[in-house]
């Protein structure tokens, strides 16, 4: 079964992924911790749009449920992170995240 | 008699010797003391009370984890009731060798030590295999212990070298196990770790040649034999007094023992096969010890390294595989034990008086103490092989055994008496001889309690080189059991 | 003869006593019992003694108990006396009793005078153990204990590193020996199958024909022991530094008793030599080369006592060539002369030392001869015998000696020739020594503390130095059926006068070299060649530095280079590999959390890559 809106189901994965990876860079390049939390956000949608995307190509609830987990994930992880965010200004009165690399090996 | 009993009062005098450090700090070592004075009292009466009629002093059985055919075998034979009975004597000269050299933790010193000894006993006795290789461990951490918190400037590194080397090599004695039991359970359909049934395992010969590698570098390493021997040196340096006592007096012994009850009999034609190799080993840490003793300056390095040129006469009379070499590596054993832990004991005497070990700052200590001097001479003597005490005895039935053999590795092997000679004496020299050491203006010679442990010595010394018949037979029965006939 | 366990347990006892007690009896006591055991001991052994020789039996043996006992090996203590041991323990109890009377008076000052005794004490059990030992082994062990001994006394002054090093010397020196001896045990086991003397020379003479090769080398390795112990070449090194311990050590151990148990080891497996060409050949060569080097060292010395010393190892030299021209019995009696003639040079020589404050250079004496006259007359007497002028005791032996070589088959009349030549050597430095000692200018005012205790040694002594060769044909007749001993004057035979003037000439040459300004000595010993000569002589030919360079130095250097044990390389490289990697694990342990993340990352697209072209 088509989508109904006619876009092809492999224009929604591209689409994740490019999210995805859009993400992925952010974390990699960013240093400040509220753009890092940012594009963790980016990518967590971008699997949730996976999901819908792959709920909708089979008929099936799961990717709808699937997302649902990971909007309650994304709201428990962006309480704690930025309780994190709060102390880390707070410690280092930065939001550079390269500043707390206290914990090597 | 009833070793299970004497591991376990060991053991809870282990224990109860920690717990009395919190009403006197005295109490610890008088409690471990009394322990093994009266363990050796014990022994040398059922030595005297003799054999039942199978030839053991004490045959014990009872199921452990039946599952597995792990069961606890504890017998003792005339070679194991005497080793027996120098682990308990030493034990108690270890305790006064360290009377006053530890000041912490007393009750825990005492503790390890007196654990050590369970575990060397339960060696002794073990005859199954796992069992054994269960006191095999317990004596290795204790042993861990004393070295790491009471040893030397050193101990860190010397203590966790020890663990290592003995620690692999127990593992690949334990795959050895696993591996015989494996196959036993192959070809018999049954699982045990009953020495005497594996005694009956049939096996292939290149398995066999595996598995007897397996344990013989377990046991070398223990002994310890070139190239494996680079522990020891570390190890007894850095050990406080009692430490190096028990360490050379008996744990390498337990290496010693382990070849001759474990790889010789459980793996008899492999074992004649490897025996040229197996000589050649022990000729190597003859002339190696000796070489390597005389380039030290540090007192109880010499004396560890001639420990391991002595461990390789061991190695030459067991693997000669006739009754003189086997019963000389027995006298050797018991001989060694009583004349190192005495020179270690002399190197702890020396250096909680001089809190040194270095030879350069001794020198003419014989006019300061002219008893140390003597008994040090006297100890000296029995190292370098002084006919009419005990290390005669062994190193000349090592030899006469070997030559039978091999003429030549027996030439080089008694080079290395002449190497004794030469780093015996200058072990002498460097220390109690020559002009006295201005820095050592006054130094306290031997009084009642170092002077009575050392006289034990000296006479167990001289009794067994006078008459090491007692010795010998008590072995002589054991002999055919070891594979070796006469 | 059931006393003659007492006989060496009587000075077991002694050292017994004087050790537990340490030292802290007084002196009287312990001088009573140092010397007093050794008299008793003596006494007994002269009873045991008057009872063997009139029971008229060969031997006699005394079993104690079993020493040790494997399978078939088996050694009992068992003490066995004939007339070749008997000799010995008389040599050993009565030159023994003497020299400790006399030490008792030459040490009374120094320090640890009764552990001079125990270990005197010690020595004299173990000397006794070795000849009256019916194994082999209990031959070593007394063999090892005489060595202990030695080393013991010879570093008695153990404050003196030199002394430590000389009592080092000789303990390693004649282990060299030992070992080959113990080697020899060894093989003499393996093929004849028991220690015991007398059942492995029956064994020997029934398995081997004459001349074969295992009883040559059973033969050479024992003689390689007797080299050692007795100060043969090669190995005859230690000796003369040996003379650092107190004289009447040297007396004892270094002159009468322990350097002989050579010549008593190879007298007592006769039974091998005999069967063996090539081993008696090798017993008389290495006694003619000792002798010969022996005695031209001896003729440049400076130290009184290293005179003696080398004096000691050409006599002994002698003892070896009789043994291997077959003159056991002259070989027994010159030991025994021996005995009596250097212990007395010792002693009086000891008598001079003590009393110039402990001078042991003779170019610091002379002119002692009438200041000091028993050691003189004495020292006299002793080189009397030692140069063997007619009628005193050293000429019977040593004639002895001379004739039976002369006759015998193997190049006789070159070991002779040799043996005269080193005997005209022996007047030559006996001369030196006498005339530079005690004539001449006075340049030490000597003070003579010696007592009753120390000159009535050294007139016994004397007096046995002179008579004691008439003993030779009673007690030694018949001692190995050799036909006894072919001493004496045989006045019809020219090599017998020719062998009696030797001496004679040298003791006038001499007189003429040294006594006389008729001869320019100084012009040839400052001469170039004369110091190179008399440099290479001084240092016993040079023996010391081909040791040193080939063996001491070497090892030295290698103890020195392995100090810390190159095969702990192999170990220490493996937990340094084991470190480099952790090091540089923890390099990317460095708490960056986008670094982390891209190392997920990265791992995720490397797994991502594999499946992909899985």
């Amino acid at each position: 079964m088509d989508v109904p809106l006619g876009i092809p189901f492999e224009h929604v994965i591209y689409l994740a992924i490019i999210l995805f990876l859009i993400g992925v860079v952010g974390i990699l390049i960013r240093r400040n911790v509220i753009f890092i939390l940012l594009s963790l956000e980016v990518m967590m949608n971008a699997c949730g749009l996976a999901f819908i995307a792959a709920g909708a190509r089979w008929g099936e609830a799961d990717g709808q449920v699937m997302f649902m987990f990971i909007l309650a994930l994304a709201a428990a992880e962006v309480a704690v992170a930025l309780g994190l965010v709060v102390q880390l200004s707070r410690r280092f009165r930065t939001l550079d995240i390269d500043a707390a690399s206290e914990m090597t090996g | 008699m009833n070793v299970l009993l004497l591991i376990s009062l060991l053991l809870a005098a282990g224990l109860v010797a920690w717990a009395s450090e919190r009403v006197n700090s005295n109490l610890p070592r008088w409690i471990a003391l009394g322990s093994f004075v009266l363990a050796t009292l014990w022994i040398l009466a059922v030595w005297l009370g003799g054999p039942s009629e199978g030839g053991l002093y004490a045959d014990q059985l009872y199921p452990w984890i039946p599952r597995f055919g792990i069961s606890v075998i504890l017998q003792v034979d005339g070679l194991s009731l005497m080793l027996i009975g120098l682990t308990m004597l030493l034990g108690a000269v270890a305790v006064v060798s360290s009377w006053t050299e530890t000041k912490t933790r007393q009750g825990f010193f005492q503790f390890n030590i007196l654990w050590v000894m369970a575990g060397v006993v339960g060696v002794f006795s073990a005859f199954d295999l796992f069992l054994f290789f269960f006191f095999w461990e317990v004596m290795l951490i204790p042993m861990y212990f004393l070295i790491a918190i009471w040893g030397h400037e050193d101990k860190a590194y010397a203590s966790m070298k020890f663990f290592l080397f003995t620690q692999i090599s127990g593992l690949l004695m334990l795959v050895a196990i696993v591996a015989l039991v494996w196959m036993h359970y192959d070809a018999q359909g049954q699982i045990t770790f009953n020495y005497h049934v594996l005694l009956e395992t049939d096996l292939d010969s290149s398995v066999a040649r595996l598995l007897m590698l397996g344990f013989f570098v377990a046991f070398i390493t223990k002994l310890p034999s070139v190239p494996l021997h680079t522990w020891l040196p570390d190890a007894h340096t850095q050990a406080p007094t009692a430490g190096s006592v028990i360490l050379a007096g008996i744990l390498l012994k337990t290496g010693a023992y382990g070849i001759i009850r474990f790889v010789v009999t459980l793996f008899p034609d492999a074992s004649r096969e490897f025996w040229i190799f197996g000589m050649a080993l022990g000729v190597a840490s003859i002339l190696y010890g000796g070489y390597m003793a005389y380039s030290q300056s540090d007192f109880k390095r010499l004396v560890a390294y001639s420990s391991i040129a002595h461990m390789g006469f061991v190695l030459v009379g067991v693997y000669a595989f006739n009754d003189l070499g086997m019963q000389g590596a027995i006298v050797t054993m018991i001989a060694h034990g009583f004349s190192t832990a005495a020179l270690f004991m002399m190197a702890g005497a020396l250096q909680e008086r001089l809190h040194t070990r270095e030879m350069s700052k001794m020198g003419g200590l014989w006019v300061r103490a002219p008893r140390m001097g003597a008994v040090t001479m006297f100890f000296v003597i029995a190292s370098v092989g002084m006919p009419g005490l005990g290390n005669f005895i062994g190193e000349f039935l090592v030899l006469l055994g070997a030559f039978q053999e091999h003429v030549l590795l027996t030439v080089l092997a008694a080079i290395g008496i002449v190497v004794a000679a030469v780093y015996g004496l200058s072990l002498m020299q460097r220390s109690f001889q020559g002009t006295p050491n201005p820095d050592v203006a006054q130094m306290d010679d031997f009084a009642f309690r170092e002077m009575s442990v050392m006289v034990v010595l000296m006479i167990a010394l001289v009794w067994v080189g006078v008459y090491p018949q007692h010795v010998l037979g008590m072995t002589e029965s054991v002999l055919p059991m070891l594979g070796v006939s006469p | 003869m059931s006393m003659l366990w007492i006989v060496p347990a009587l000075p077991l006892a002694g050292f017994l006593i004087l050790f537990v007690t340490e030292g802290k009896l007084p002196k009287m006591a312990v001088a009573a019992i140092g010397a007093g055991s050794v008299g008793l001991s003596a006494l007994v052994a002269l009873f045991v003694g008057i009872e063997f020789m009139g029971s008229g039996s060969t031997s006699y043996a005394q079993d104690l108990w079993t020493w040790m006992a494997v399978g078939e090996f088996s050694v009992p203590v068992t003490l066995y006396l004939d007339r070749l041991a008997l000799v010995m323990v008389g040599v050993i109890t009565g030159v023994g009793f003497l020299i400790h009377l006399y030490a008792t008076g030459y040490m009374w000052e120094e320090e640890g005078y009764s552990r001079f005794f125990a270990y005197m004490n010690l020595f004299v059990f173990a000397m006794l153990l070795l000849v009256l030992g019916d194994s082999l082994l209990l031959l070593f062990l007394g063999w090892e204990g005489v060595g202990l001994c030695s080393y013991l006394l010879i570093g008695f002054f153990h404050t003196d590193p030199a002394n430590g090093y000389a009592a080092r010397k000789a303990f390693v020196v004649t282990r060299v020996g030992d070992t080959l001896l113990i080697l020899g045990l060894f093989l003499l086991f393996r093929e004849i199958g028991t220690l015991d003397i007398q059942e492995s020379i029956a064994g020997a003479k029934e398995a081997w024909p004459n001349g074969s090769t295992m009883n040559t080398a059973i033969a050479l390795l024992l003689l390689g022991g007797a080299v050692g112990k007795s100060a043969q070449v090669p190995l005859q090194t230690w000796l003369p530094d040996a003379m650092a311990g107190p004289t009447p050590v040297s007396a004892l151990i270094h002159a009468a008793t322990m350097v002989t148990a050579g010549v008593y080891l190879i007298a007592r497996m006769q039974g091998i030599y005999l069967l063996s060409d090539t081993a008696m050949l090798c017993v008389a060569i290495v006694g003619l080369v000792t002798l010969f080097i022996a005695s031209f060292t001896a003729l440049v010395q400076s130290d009184i006592k290293r005179v003696l010393a080398f004096s000691t190892m050409s006599q002994i030299g002698y003892m070896f060539l009789a043994l291997g021209v077959g003159a056991w019995s002259a070989a027994i009696f010159h030991l025994m002369t021996h005995a009596f003639f250097k212990a007395l040079l010792f002693l009086a020589s000891g008598s001079v030392i003590l009393s110039l404050h402990h001078e042991q250079d003779m170019f610091k004496m002379g002119g002692l001869w009438r200041k000091l006259p028993i050691p003189f007359w004495c020292m006299a007497i002793g080189s009397a015998a030692l140069v063997a002028l007619p009628l005193t005791s050293g000429f019977f032996s040593k004639d002895a000696i001379l004739l039976t070589a002369s006759h015998s088959e193997n190049y006789g009349m070159w070991l002779w020739g040799g043996a005269v030549a080193a005997a005209f050597m022996t007047s030559l430095y006996t001369m030196r020594m006498m005339v530079i000692t005690f004539f001449g200018e006075t340049k030490m005012e000597p003070h003579d503390p010696s007592k009753a205790n120390m000159w009535l040694p050294l007139l016994v002594l004397a007096a046995l130095s002179i008579g004691g060769g008439w003993l030779g044909f009673s007690v030694l007749e018949e001692l190995f059926h050799d036909g006894g001993v072919h001493g004496g004057l045989h006045l019809d035979d020219p090599i017998a006068w020719a062998t009696m003037a030797v001496p004679l000439l040298g003791v006038a040459f001499g007189y003429f070299v040294f006594a006389t300004k008729a001869f320019d000595r100084r012009g040839m010993v400052e001469s170039a060649a004369g110091k190179a000569v008399g440099k290479y002589w001084f240092t016993g030919w040079g023996f010391d530095w081909i040791y040193d360079t080939l063996v001491v130095n070497p090892f030295r250097w290698l103890a020195r280079l392995n100090k810390n044990d190159a095969v702990d390389y192999i170990f220490r490289f493996t937990s340094l590999v084991a470190r480099i990697l952790h090091n540089l694990l923890s390099i990317t342990q460095n708490g960056r959390l986008r670094w982390y993340a891209l190392t997920m990352f990265a791992g995720l697209l490397f797994a991502l890559v594999v499946v992909a072209i899985i």
